[in-house]
């Protein structure tokens, strides 16, 4: 028996994903909506990072739906375990339970540092351990190792690749279908970019992340692919946990501060006057603290509330989900005022619109032409920024992290694996594999970032529209 | 042109006092001074005597806003606002919790953050300003498209990457120049090459970017197809007419950054122990210290207004045109 457990931070998991479906069905309804993101769709490098980002934001999903595990007791009556595990545990199952002693390379068989051990006969020698896990259904270790693992990678890169014609096969017969041809005519109409989905860089991006994840998949059943860190966790799931609070930080961040930025950005510009002189004193204000320093004594003033409010906080899973809350409120804080200055300045523009002066003379109220008539004209600025922060508030985790100022020491976080890895380069031989995964994951999850951002950022900016020109579709477009 | 600038002055003034008012309800009425004792001296088991002997020491023993038991303008002066907050107009910040003078330690640290951060700006801003005039020299090629795909990979990787790596790298494989330290006057120099290369690679990406954008924008006007006709070649037209009329933009971003360089960089003058303002910050946060931190706030914001302030004066240097009323 299991006990959902929802955290706050999963709580506003799960209003961002019903905002999200419900400005999908209206953009779904409305064409004039519609319009813009159908050239997103078109954008090559913007559907291939978007197929990289969805498995991020699964994974990420997946680390968001907690429980606790019963345990049953001697009265009949069942208590719950006070750890909170979550879906991703779950699946991984045995990358997470399966500890090694300390330090060990990726795909090793042993351990990284020499240890005195007492040999077969009763003497003492100075060996590398075997690990406990890792190669553990070998026999000869010396003989199999290397064939194993290759054997082991070699299937999964089949499976992968069997996996991938699956996607393949079924956006072949799509296109097919829509332009009532042959199976044929479609894959090479594909193949050669003639489609107007850029149904070749999708199945390319499908394409690399199975060929990456499942010979991973393969090999991490039997070894810790990306090594194991100083207390002998994998550090692939290390990698794995940290995608969590990136996106958390990346998305209720802009969350949380949207409303304000919104509703004061838009205010401003609208009735401008004393209004206008007050919320651009206030952004101003906010605006020339620097932004760490403001995030550091915020969150230093929130460690001692915390400390002095212990009984608040009865777990540690609370306790680091209320940080990393509090961290996406105080970065919002930071963060609102230039989206909100660019509100103020297009609702400047807006309010001068002979609609709007046409919705005055019909004695509309104040209130419903600013949330009628004005906001949906200055969504695309939202949505721009919404998209462009998000990469850079990943980045800005794993500096804070590192800082001490970041997420709660107890979550695992790309900050706190960079962080762990500093001194961990410092050693001799050099412990290379956690910095290495952290640096892999991060540069995947922010370039998709970036690049989808930049699709978004060129579909709905007019101003990049009209500049660029466009190139003119293939007379055979197939899809 | 005074008078406004005498204006903006004034409004910097409120901003200051509202950043004052902020920081100062952030830091005493989140937690009472008897809490932030509690947190200093470590764990519950702290004694009434002890609070109120650190109170003491500190001078967090005042009533907050109003003494009501002080007499005259002592109601006003003789409390934590005034000592701990409105002081800090007259930049006097008064001594850290471990006892230090605040004052004297921004003014001997400060150097070593400008001898780090003036280099990298400078560098920098030439760098990043050429890449991007050369991109759009040769624009819709694919020198350009290469070089923004290498942009895009570079702003992807978090900076911390860059230090690491460059210090493993340059430091630690070829071992060129020492990994991290300082020293005074010009040995320092040695000690400056390596932050000074990674702060300027690490900003390369996203800066390039930037003015590659305000470049392509300035291309398609009139002069620029002026300038051509009169048979001048494209570089000169770029690095001369492009360039200049660009600067109103790339003055926006990069004036108001000057007078902040004064705070160094956090996490490079903490990987590279450079004795300057920025690890000095981040031993305050980690050693939590709340009159630094408190400090530093306000003269970063100090130091963001100068600069607003001086950006405003930029533009009426750089382009005769604009006026102020």
């Amino acid at each position: 028996m299991i006990k959902p457990v929802m955290l706050w931070t999963d709580a506003l998991v799960f209003l961002l994903l019903a905002v999200i479906t419900f400005f999908v069905w209206t953009v779904y309804r409305h064409e004039h909506l519609a319009a813009p993101w159908r050239k997103v769709g078109h954008s090559a490098s913007g559907m291939a990072a978007l197929v990289v980002l969805s498995c991020f934001v699964l994974i990420g999903f997946l680390d968001t739906l907690h429980y606790r595990v019963s345990i049953p007791g001697k009265d009949g009556k069942t208590t719950y375990a006070v750890e909170v595990l979550s879906a991703l545990d779950a699946m991984v199952g045995p990358l997470r339970t399966q500890k090694e002693k300390t330090y060990s390379a990726p795909l090793a068989t042993h351990l990284f540092a020499k240890e005195t051990l007492q040999g077969a006969d009763g003497r003492e020698i100075r060996e590398f351990p075997r690990l406990r896990y890792g190669g553990a259904g070998l026999k000869d270790v010396r003989r199999d190792h290397v064939p194993d693992v290759l054997q082991r990678a070699a299937l999964g890169l089949g499976a992968g690749l069997l996996l991938w014609m699956l996607p393949v096969a079924w956006v072949c017969r799509r296109v097919a279908r829509r332009s009532k041809s042959g199976l044929r005519a479609a894959f090479l109409s594909i193949a050669r970019r003639e489609t107007q989905v850029p149904w070749h860089a999708i199945l390319l991006a499908i394409g690399a992340v199975c060929i990456v994840a499942s010979p991973m998949a393969a090999l991490a059943s039997q070894y810790h692919v990306f090594g194991t860190d100083k207390v002998g966790q994998d550090v692939l799931y290390l990698a794995l946990k940290s995608i969590r609070p990136g996106l958390i930080i990346g998305t209720l961040t802009t969350l949380v501060m949207l409303p304000f930025a919104l509703a004061l950005g838009i205010m401003a510009g609208y009735f401008r006057g004393w209004v206008d002189d007050v919320i651009q004193y206030l952004y101003t204000t906010l605006h020339s603290i620097p932004g760490v320093l403001l995030i550091a004594a915020a969150v230093l003033m929130m460690q001692v509330y915390v400390e002095n409010h212990g009984s608040l906080f009865p777990t540690t899973v609370e306790r680091a989900d209320f940080r990393l809350l509090f961290l996406c409120l105080i970065l919002g804080v930071t963060s609102w005022t230039s989206l909100c200055r660019l509100l103020r300045g297009e609702s400047l523009k807006l309010r001068e619109m002979e609609y709007i002066q046409a919705a005055h003379a019909f004695g509309v109220s104040h209130a419903r032409i600013m949330i009628r008539h004005i906001l949906p004209n200055v969504m695309h600025i939202v949505l721009i920024a919404v998209v462009m922060d998000f990469s850079g508030l990943v980045l800005a985790e794993a500096v804070l992290s590192y800082i001490g100022i970041g997420v709660d020491p107890s979550m695992n976080s790309f900050g706190s694996m960079i962080n762990s890895a500093r001194l961990e380069m410092a050693r001799e031989p050099m412990v290379w594999w956690s910095l290495a995964a952290a640096f892999s994951f991060m540069l995947v999850l922010v370039l998709a970032a970036n690049l989808f951002g930049d699709a978004v950022r060129d579909a709905l900016d007019p101003r990049v529209s009209t500049r660029k020109a466009v190139p003119a579709a293939p007379a055979k477009a197939a899809a | 042109m005074t008078s406004y600038l005498i204006r903006r002055a004034v409004y910097g003034f409120f901003i200051l006092v509202l950043v004052n008012l902020l920081t100062f309800a952030l830091f005493f009425f989140v937690n009472s001074p008897d809490d932030m004792a509690r947190a200093q001296l470590g764990a519950k088991r702290v004694t009434a005597d002890a609070i109120t002997k650190w109170k003491q020491e500190r001078g967090y023993d005042k009533p907050l806003i109003l003494n009501t038991n002080s007499s005259g303008a002592g109601v006003v002066t003789n409390t934590i606002f005034f000592d701990k907050s409105v002081k800090l107009f007259v930049f006097d910040f008064g001594r850290s919790d471990q006892g230090r003078d605040i004052g004297y330690d921004i003014g001997t640290r400060m150097w070593a953050s400008l001898a780090i951060a003036l280099p990298v700006f400078v560098v920098g801003l030439l760098v990043t300003v050429t890449f991007a005039l050369l991109m759009t020299l040769f624009r819709a090629t694919y020198v350009d498209f290469w070089g923004v795909v290498i942009c895009v990979a570079m702003m992807s990787i978090s900076s911390l990457f860059y230090i690491i790596g460059g210090q493993f790298v340059i430091g630690k494989l070829w071992s060129l120049v020492p990994i991290s330290g300082y020293d005074e006057g010009f040995s320092a120099f040695k000690f400056l090459i390596l932050p000074m290369v990674i702060g300027v690679l690490g900003g390369i990406g996203a800066s390039t970017r930037w003015y590659r954008t305000i470049f392509l924008e300035e291309i398609s006007k009139d002069y620029v197809r002026t300038a051509r006709s009169k048979g001048l070649p494209e570089l000169r037209v770029l690095f001369r007419h492009v360039l200049q009329n660009a600067m109103i933009p790339i003055l926006t971003g990069v004036v108001v950054v000057i007078p902040t360089l004064f705070l160094g960089s956090l996490i490079m003058e903490s990987f590279f122990s450079i004795p300057g303002l920025g690890s000095y910050t981040i031993d305050a946060i980690q050693s939590q210290d709340f009159a630094i931190v408190r400090a530093m706030v306000f003269l970063g914001s100090v130091l963001y207004i100068t600069g607003l302030i001086l950006t405003d004066i930029s533009y009426t240097l750089a382009d005769p045109r604009v006026r102020f009323e």
